[in-house]
């Protein structure tokens, strides 16, 4: 049975080239970067390398790049670096409802420590205005953390509107993009782009898993929320990953030396998905947004009212079709996501929300297999179900 | 000076041959359950069962795993001493220090005498050990009534045996010495702890698994091993079969009414399981049901489920409130494993409106339209078998 994964927006397979270098780092690069002799210096090179291609990608200076364990720590670095560097005078942050977890959970934190937060609600789609932002910014807004590419519903916010309009208003602000979706999907310019902070994670574009970086634009200062050594200038303390980072490195290079093709190539196989989907159940309700300005090109999240998400993940996964209900983060606990929520959809539409992800080693014959088998399993599903 | 751990047993009315099955089941067990990792010998004698463990290191571990064993009341490490008033001093005051005393103690000595050949009587043990030890300990205070510390001592041919620790067994009948049942297994509260109950009256199990893929997940399934895991630790190895349920139940969603769903598929269970029951010398099916207010729990659907066989189904939580199995279920350790959160996929199959009274003739009628034999035969050529609990397969079971 052919296997299609449409899950990628939840883990990417590793890309060849990626395998390849870091088993030739793994296998011959042992040293700790730290080291004063000549088996540090050359894992100390290993990782230089690695930072130089993920600034080149991003548009950035090296030297901004900071290497974590993934887009998590980045997130929880970005937010809590700038919390405690700020927390004297300004302690309001502002953020949106549809958020990856590794930011809400973190505002709560700060919320338990006496900050306040908002939560920029959305609409239908997931979409919110950069008016909006800055209509919510007070005298003591620290920071404004909102991400660049929904997870579960590919909804891109017009971030460089949105850190332009928050910059116009009170330029002291700190901006912070989670841009984990975006990366190696939309192009990245830090240059032309008004925030401070962006983070990306090596895992969602066919690199491995445990390694993500943090841009910091020069000039933000953060205050580290760990203790320990100088490693990452102090703020992500610990001996580097370094087979890790330099995968992270290829991924990163591979992903943009192809981008706009690939995007593009993306995104016509999520719209031949939608229409192969539309057309065969023409019930089914399309939550990510249509316009190519408003949406990444490798998601499409789509109901099946009636049915249960969960069901049909597993149904589908024993045809070998692999896709997901919301995030895989949130997906284990009972209860809707809080995106779908965050979107006013009824418990039909929400519990009925499957994730579609491709990447760019999908291919239109597993598209085409892939409405196939989903026709088969939601209409079987619905016969038995919505009788 | 052996160190050695004292198993007493002690189910009322045990006698003659029945005596005799039960104490080489509970040896049978107790070795199981030590395994190769905790070797030594197990013993019986004076009504009573001793391990020699090889390693005196081993006592913690042991102790803990023979908690775990049906039909121990109690265990206590002991030491083993010639028979001589001057050994048994010196162990005494060995066990005594062991104690770690932080102030004042009350305590007695309490000898026992079997073997009257030993020249000091009961008595005469009691008050010079006794008066040696409050010389020895200015911490002891002699406290016949209401003692802390009991330091007994029991003359034996062999030698004397000396303890002053007692850790409580489960207590019940070693597993194996009753027949086989089959236990309904649910990811739920309630079944595991049915299972472990009759565990503890000796009975061997099996567990029976109804599994719904895609509507019940992978994960799930792996609940309900792991809580098989759990029920393992206390009796030995058991066989899980898991049946695939789906058809069955798609099926009834499309013939069925809708109320009966669940009152249908118990019976579509129950028929399963009973058959399953037969194939592996199982006498009884074992369910975490107690009486109640929903759907399948009142008597009136309880009589309707129970008549499709007439195998004796056992429903050890009958008489526990909700409460009482929750603490149970974390005491055995399955608690934590049944509350995982898995999204329960099933409730398409259930109706919003239940029957809660359902009538015997109106459900024969519904299944009148039905093939159920058919149905439970493909069931029944779909199950896997899966043996839960490592070191599990020889324990118990009797030597060939």
């Amino acid at each position: 049975m052919a296997e299609v994964y449409l899950d990628n927006a939840a883990t990417t397979p590793l890309l060849p080239s990626v395998v390849e270098r870091m088993t030739d780092v793994l296998s011959n690069v042992y040293g700790n970067p730290s080291s004063v002799h000549n088996k540090g210096l050359e894992a100390e090179r290993v990782v230089g390398a690695a930072r130089r291609q993920v600034a080149q990608v991003l548009g950035a200076d090296a030297s901004d790049i900071v290497f974590t364990s993934g887009g998590t720590e980045a997130n929880g670095l970005a937010i809590l670096g700038t919390a405690r560097a700020r927390a004297r005078r300004r302690r309001h942050i502002v953020t949106g409802a549809t958020e990856h977890s590794s930011i809400l959970n973190v505002c709560r934190l700060l919320e338990a420590d006496g900050f306040e937060v908002t939560y920029l609600p959305v609409d239908r789609h997931g979409r919110l205005t950069p008016g909006a932002v800055a209509a919510s910014l007070r005298e003591d807004t620290a920071l404004v953390t909102l991400m660049w590419v929904n997870n579960e519903l590919g909804t891109l916010h017009p971030i460089a509107d949105i850190a332009a309009a928050v910059k116009g208003r009170d330029p002291e602000v700190v901006v912070h993009t989670d841009a984990v979706q975006a990366f190696g999907k939309v192009p990245i310019d830090v240059d032309a782009l008004p925030v401070d902070l962006l983070s990306v994670s090596a895992h969602k574009i066919h690199g491995p898993k445990g390694v993500g970086a943090l841009w910091i634009r020069p000039g933000v200062r953060l205050v580290s929320p760990l203790g320990g050594g100088s490693q990452e200038r102090g703020l992500r303390p610990g001996t580097e990953n370094v087979a890790g980072i330099a995968g992270l490195g290829a991924a990163a290079a591979a992903a943009a030396e192809r981008l706009p093709e690939t995007a593009a190539r993306m995104r016509a196989l999520r719209e031949r998905l939608w229409e192969g989907i539309a057309a065969k159940v023409p019930w089914a309700v399309r939550n990510t947004p249509a316009p190519a300005a408003e949406c990444a090109p490798h998601i499409l999240n789509v109901s099946f009212p009636g049915l249960k998400g969960e069901v049909l993940v597993h149904s589908l996964a024993e045809q070998g079709v692999y896709v997901s209900t919301g995030s895989a983060c949130s997906s284990r606990r009972t209860g809707h996501s809080h995106v779908l929520t965050a979107l006013g959809l009824n418990d039909d539409l929400a519990g009925g929300a499957l994730r579609f992800s491709v990447s760019s080693l999908t291919t239109a014959e597993e598209i085409d297999r892939a409405v196939d088998v989903v026709a088969a399993v939601v209409g079987d599903l619905a016969e038995l179900v919505l009788r | 000076m052996d160190h050695l751990l004292l198993i007493r047993y002690g189910e009322i009315g045990l006698k003659g041959k029945n005596r005799h099955m039960f104490e080489d089941q509970l040896m049978r067990n107790v070795r199981a359950a030590l395994g190769p990792g905790l070797p030594g010998r197990v013993r019986r004698a004076y009504g009573r069962v001793f391990v020699e463990l090889e390693d005196a290191t081993h006592t913690q571990p042991a102790l803990e795993r023979l908690q775990r064993v049906f039909g121990i009341v109690a265990v206590s490490p002991a030491v083993r001493v010639p028979l001589d008033f001057e050994e048994i001093r010196q162990a005494a005051v060995e066990l005594v220090r062991r104690q770690s005393m932080t102030g004042p103690l009350r305590f007695r000595v309490e000898a026992r005498r079997p073997n009257k050949a030993f020249p000091m009587t009961s008595q005469e043990i009691n008050e010079q050990l006794g008066g040696y030890l409050l010389r020895e300990f200015p911490q002891l205070k002699v406290d016949l009534t209401r003692p802390e510390l009991v330091v007994s001592v029991e003359v034996r041919e062999l030698g004397a045996y000396l303890y002053v620790e007692q850790v409580p067994g489960p207590g019940g009948l070693p597993v194996g010495v009753s027949s086989r049942a089959l236990l309904l297994l649910s990811g739920g509260i309630d079944s595991p702890v049915a299972g472990w109950m009759a565990m503890k009256r000796g009975i061997r199990l099996e567990a029976i698994h109804f599994h719904s893929p895609p509507f019940t997940s992978e994960r799930s399934l792996e609940k309900v091993k792991d809580l098989a895991e759990v029920l393992s630790r206390w009796g030995g190895g058991i066989h899980l079969h898991v049946v695939r349920f789906t058809d069955i139940q798609k099926e009834l969603r499309r013939q069925a009414p809708a109320d009966l769903m669940i009152t249908l598929m118990r019976r579509f269970m129950l028929r399963i399981a009973v058959a399953v029951a037969g194939e592996i010398g199982a006498l009884a099916l074992v369910t975490g049901e107690s009486v109640g207010q929903v759907a399948s729990q009142t008597l009136e659907s309880m009589y309707v489920i129970n008549a499709v066989t007439s195998m004796p189904v056992l429903r050890p939580l009958v008489g526990f409130d909700k409460q009482e199995i929750v603490e149970r279920a974390q005491a055995i350790g399955t608690y934590p494993i049944s509350i995982r959160p898995y999204e329960d996929c099933c409730t398409i199959f259930v109706p919003k409106h239940p029957a809660t009274r359902p009538q015997l003739p109106v459900v024969e009628a519904a299944e009148a339209a039905l093939d159920v034999e058919g149905m439970v035969r493909q069931a029944l050529a779909g199950i896997d078998v899966v043996t839960i609990g490592a070191d599990a397969v020889s324990v118990g079971s009797s030597p060939a």
